[in-house]
């Protein structure tokens, strides 16, 4: 399968990029690794009329210390964060759920803010990011704004991004010396998307006590007053019921195993 | 059309691509490297994996134009490297292949494995193998070879 035809402008700097993508209208798109895009391309999925390419953007590189904050550029791939190029506990965190995005070859170009703008309900970041209340910082050649990553998906490869807004960092809390975070996903294969995901993460200091469910096929559900799921199975089922899985069925069953084991991984946890 | 100027197997190439061309096709009907094979094309098989910049990536979801600057090593790139050659020696051991299809991707992504992952066990390697799609030998072939290829540089660096 070939790519529909289309045209390819790799910019300089971030305001360029913003700006062609300001003129591109509705028919430009921002391209970084390409290793969501690309498949949607070949597919004839997606039918860019322009390509801005911001793989290179030296804008979306890195990442910084904020002090309580990770800032986390948009264009770090997986494999770098799978390396352990964050820093900390969160970092260690993240390397551990960037070590489960597809396969090598693919960590190696796809980059975290794509990952995120693609929004495929079963794609790690967009569950991670919201169990962690992460903040993503979202320009355009209007100016920057703040979206909070659990209100990124509205649905299937749709979130709350402007056609001329790119994702450029995610902010995320360091959290205390006491934070667990767990993960937990079931797939068939290593590296294919997950059929379920669940996930913890809490911080006595702050009294921050999060679940996800995630790969819901829609947005990933997130439970911001987690506590009574932590020791209690029974309420890990319940709240993959409230989140409109019918009991009993396959989807509902893993979805409540994943949920209790990141409960129980989140438990055995150590910081 | 682009012109880019790229490195392909040591060799700079200055070519023009559509921008919707992606790298495998460049690769194959304009520099005349077929060693990379195009499977599914959209980034599951791993047949057309190959190294940019370094690292191992899928050449059929990444577009060529996108590759202006980039050092590109295909199957045919690595016939001085000695990783490569004790791979190649290995697949033939352990018959990891049989069609053939799967081969350059699987080399590429088995030198990876070897050099990045120097203490990987046989769960670890089938795991990172996970994205390379063989309908032939079942995997276990290929996942002896590299397991020899780890043992024999292992037992060469003094027993690590």
């Amino acid at each position: 399968m070939k790519a529909p035809a289309f045209d390819y402008v790799r910019p300089a700097s971030l305001d360029e990029a913003l700006t062609l993508c300001a003129q591109g209208g509705d028919d430009a798109k921002f391209l970084a690794g390409g290793q969501s895009l690309g498949p949607l391309l070949n597919l004839r999925l997606a039918r860019p009329a322009l390509l801005i390419d911001v793989r290179r953007l030296p804008e979306l590189a890195g990442w910084r210390d904020e002090g309580d904050t990770l800032c986390i550029g948009a264009g770090l791939t997986h494999a770098a964060i799978e390396d352990g190029a964050l820093p900390g506990a969160v970092g260690r965190f993240l390397a551990a759920v960037a070590h489960g995005i597809a396969y090598r070859a693919v960590r190696n170009r796809g980059t975290v803010g794509g990952s995120l703008a693609h929004a495929d309900p079963a794609a790690d970041w967009v569950s991670t990011f919201a169990l962690l209340d992460a903040q993503l910082e979202v320009r355009s050649a209007r100016g920057v704004r703040i979206v909070a990553a659990d209100a990124l998906v509205e649905g299937p490869l749709s979130t709350a991004l402007r056609a001329d807004e790119l994702i450029t960092a995610i902010r995320v809390a360091k959290g205390s010396s006491d934070a667990r975070r767990s993960y937990r996903k079931f797939n068939r294969k290593p590296g294919e998307f997950a059929e379920a995901i669940g996930g913890f993460c809490a911080d006595p200091a702050s009294g921050v006590c999060r679940a996800v469910i995630g790969a819901t096929g829609g947005p990933p559900v997130v439970i911001t007053d987690a506590n009574a799921l932590l020791d209690s199975d029974d309420a890990c089922v319940a709240a993959v019921d409230a989140a409109g899985f019918e009991p009993g069925s396959f989807e509902q069953q893993v979805h409540a195993v994943m949920l209790r084991r990141a409960a129980h991984a989140l438990r055995e946890s150590v910081a | 059309m682009k012109s880019i100027t790229l490195e392909v197997n040591g060799r700079t190439e200055t070519v023009r691509v559509a921008p919707r061309t992606h790298l495998a096709d460049l690769l194959r009907e304009e520099l005349r490297l077929t060693g990379t094979h195009l499977g599914c094309e959209h980034g599951v098989c791993g047949a057309c994996t190959l190294e940019i910049d370094g690292a191992p990536a899928r050449s059929c979801i990444t577009l060529a134009v996108t590759c202006d600057g980039s050092r590109v090593r295909t199957v045919e790139g690595f016939e001085d490297d000695a990783v490569m050659h004790q791979l190649r020696e290995a697949f033939t051991e352990h018959h990891a292949l049989q069609c053939g299809y799967c081969t350059p991707g699987m080399l590429v992504t088995a030198r990876d494995i070897v050099l990045r992952l120097p203490d990987a066990d046989e769960p670890r390697i089938r795991e990172e193998l996970a994205g390379n799609l063989c309908r032939c030998t079942g995997y276990m072939g290929v996942v002896r070879a590299i397991a020899s290829v780890i043992a024999v540089r292992n037992s060469e660096s003094g027993g690590r």
